[in-house]
């Protein structure tokens, strides 16, 4: 062991402001950095509201989009389509999310094949959207020869499903084991112990994971491109093309009319307030509720 | 957690109900709404009596062993769907390409023309577009997240944290086609007129910032970007960084450490594989991202090194040509792009979730 260098009192000094000045840097590069990075927020949600509040009128509610050159019209129909398709996503997707997530829970602790499920589904989370798009074309579009809401509903369902999974397993994971086990003690079987107990007690959490889910495919619109394919009529019939608000914004948006730019807006600001609302609510419930989100 | 209650699970109408004492059944004949905390104590006791309420409940639902292996199998299958979407997707995709991988094989990925006309196609400028905006947004957003990760943790007053997190939480929740609306009507013109000439003044000499800058291009789809996969690595890497144990920044501080070099010596050092991991997360985000990178790139199949000039990526190109597309080769190969990009994306998630989880779970296993 060599003896610890002896400095001069200079260069201690020195080295002390230089650390000193180090960390001063690093913490005004943070601070000025969360600033950037709030700049672009603050100006897409103020510039939305600003053009989605001045476009917004009761016929964007009411109406279906009219001809190019005519004025007014709305997206009544995309409205209703993108509820069309949302609601099947979710009668196919959340079911199927909540019953994997209750294996991974509730059968499959710290075994092979729910470590391989959680692992699945956490990559198939990250696959792009368009491929869920891609895959539901293939399965059901090209069999059937036409664009259809239902093979929307099945590519948005199958973004679902991982999400939900994931969260309904951390939720029940919360569940302490003596409470199932005191149920298990009454001689209640299993499932009962399962749907009355565990998922009861996680049931406010088990919510907020699919109203996150929900608010998640509600905006997507490369899934839909060549599912739903979009439609300038009503339509509530599964097995037609239907329109989707999303859409109606992508096609909007690159056209070249200013009214249509103007109706963009309005959608982009309706959208946007949807997902506000339910991730808001989401992380109201999240606080209050019984269980707090997962640590 | 407790007792491994799954001895128990699997027959629960074996378990011993001796007959119970008065006292203890008191309480269990009000059992109808199940009230678990208190019967736990009650099983304890296990006192006899030879009829009860309990046991006549049990013997009606005789059927509880059919219900149970019903139900369990219900969710196992519900669990197995997750495998069957992947092999679904991986099936349906091989099968609608395979035209195109017998045409062209692996030249496929190597391939520089794009030209459904003559039936030739090539996908190596979609990935160069790909890659190079993908990777361009990464560079912008990560030390934009790291520090503001840092702030949030160590930096931020108490009372402005929730409102910040819930902000940067917010733009993960701002949908892909509102982020290309904002792309095209005011981030366009931004980066045409205000910040093309100073990028290109400045920086014009190595040949990446060449006018003509129309404003829709791969510097602008990477701008883009950066502020669409900033969310996911911020909240990652914070999660990773919130898992290094106390004691380890306690010992950084306690040998006199100023707040960086704690942060750079107990936190950083020890989340690096993490972080590394949420990285690698928003890489495979930026490479799937569809709507808002084709509302912006330019969609034009070439390989320049000016990045002021129009791309294309493989998202894109399905995007826009898939419902033009014409001809079965046409359209196999747009499926191939898509297989090639699920392929990518799985494995680049499947490294991303290995290191994350190396992290977390190591800390906190090793925090107890």
């Amino acid at each position: 062991m060599s003896p610890l260098p002896i400095r001069s009192r200079h260069v201690e000094r020195f080295l002390t402001l230089r650390r000193s000045a180090t960390n001063h840097l690093v913490t005004g590069l943070a601070v000025i950095s969360t600033i950037v990075v709030l700049v672009p927020l603050i100006a897409i949600l103020g510039y939305l509201i600003y053009k989605g509040a001045s476009s917004l009128n009761l016929a964007f509610f009411t109406h279906v989009p009219v001809p190019v050159g005519e004025t007014g019209g709305g997206m009544a129909n995309a409205i209703a389509g993108s509820s069309v398709i949302l609601g099947l996503a979710s009668l196919l997707g959340i079911p199927l999310g909540i019953g994997a997530g209750v294996y991974l829970a509730e059968y499959a602790r710290g075994t092979w094949l729910g470590a391989g499920v959680r692992f699945t589904a956490d990559v198939l989370n990250g696959v792009p959207s368009i491929v869920m798009g891609l895959a539901a074309y293939a399965l059901i579009v090209a069999k059937q020869q036409h664009f259809s809401a239902l093979a929307g509903g099945v590519a948005l369902a199958i973004m679902m499903v991982p999400t939900v999974a994931r969260t309904t397993e951390e939720m029940l994971a919360t569940v302490p084991n003596p409470v199932r086990e005191a149920a298990l003690g009454l001689g209640i079987p299993k499932w009962r112990t399962v749907l009355s107990v565990s998922l009861r007690t996680a049931s406010p959490g088990i919510i907020t994971g699919c109203m996150l889910a929900f608010a998640r495919v509600a905006g997507e619109t490369a899934p839909l491109l060549f599912t739903a394919f979009g439609n300038q009529f009503w339509n509530f019939n599964v097995n037609q093309p239907i329109a989707a608000l999303p859409l109606q914004i992508y096609i909007y948006a690159l056209s070249p009319y200013d009214e249509w730019h103007r109706l963009a807006w309005a959608g982009a600001l309706v959208l946007m307030v949807l997902i506000m609302v339910s991730v808001t609510l989401v992380r109201i419930f999240a606080n209050r509720g019984v269980l707090k989100g997962g640590d | 957690m407790g007792s491994n209650p799954r001895s128990l699970m699997n027959e629960p109408e074996t378990i011993p109900l001796s007959p119970l004492s008065p006292e203890a059944r008191a309480p269990l004949a009000a059992l109808k709404p199940i009230v678990v905390q208190q019967a736990a104590g009650v099983v304890a006791v296990a006192a006899p009596a030879p009829s009860s309420v309990i046991r006549d409940f049990l013997q009606a639902k005789s059927s509880g062993r059919v219900a149970d292996g019903a139900f369990a199998s219900v969710m196992v299958v519900c669990a197995l769907s997750i495998f069957a979407i992947v092999l679904l997707i991986v099936f349906v995709l091989v099968s609608k390409s395979r035209l195109s991988i017998h045409a062209f094989g692996w030249k496929f990925f190597a391939g520089q023309v794009w030209d459904p006309v003559s039936g030739d196609f090539g996908a190596l400028p979609f990935i160069y577009g790909t890659v190079v905006s993908s990777i361009l947004a990464v560079i912008m957003a990560v030390p934009l997240a790291l520090a503001v990760s840092i702030f949030l943790l160590d930096i931020c007053p108490k009372f402005l944290r929730g409102p910040i997190s819930f902000l940067t939480e917010l733009l993960a929740a701002i949908p892909s086609v509102v982020y290309g609306l904002w792309g095209i009507f005011v981030l366009v013109p931004i980066i045409r007129d205000q910040v093309g000439p100073v990028l290109e003044k400045y920086l014009g000499w190595t040949g990446l910032f060449v006018e003509p800058n129309f404003g829709v291009g791969m510097f602008t789809a990477s701008v883009i970007l950066a502020i669409m996969i900033f969310p996911v690595i911020s909240s990652i890497s914070r999660d990773v960084m919130r898992a290094v144990p106390v004691n380890q920044r306690e010992a950084a501080l306690a040998l006199g450490a100023t707040r960086w070099e704690m942060l750079r010596i107990g936190v950083l050092r020890n989340a690096r594989m993490g972080i590394i991991g949420s990285v690698i997360l928003g890489l495979g985000r930026a490479l799937g991202e569809t709507m808002a990178v084709t509302m912006v790139i330019g969609n034009h199949p070439d390989i320049v090194k000016n990045l002021f000039a129009p791309g294309y990526t493989l998202a894109s190109v399905i995007a826009n040509e898939f419902t033009e597309a014409t001809g079965d080769l046409y359209l196999s190969a747009l499926i191939e792009i898509g297989l090639a990009l699920f392929i990518v994306t799985i494995v680049v998630n499947a490294i991303a979730r290995l290191l994350v989880w190396a992290v977390i779970r190591g800390n906190t296993a090793r925090a107890h």
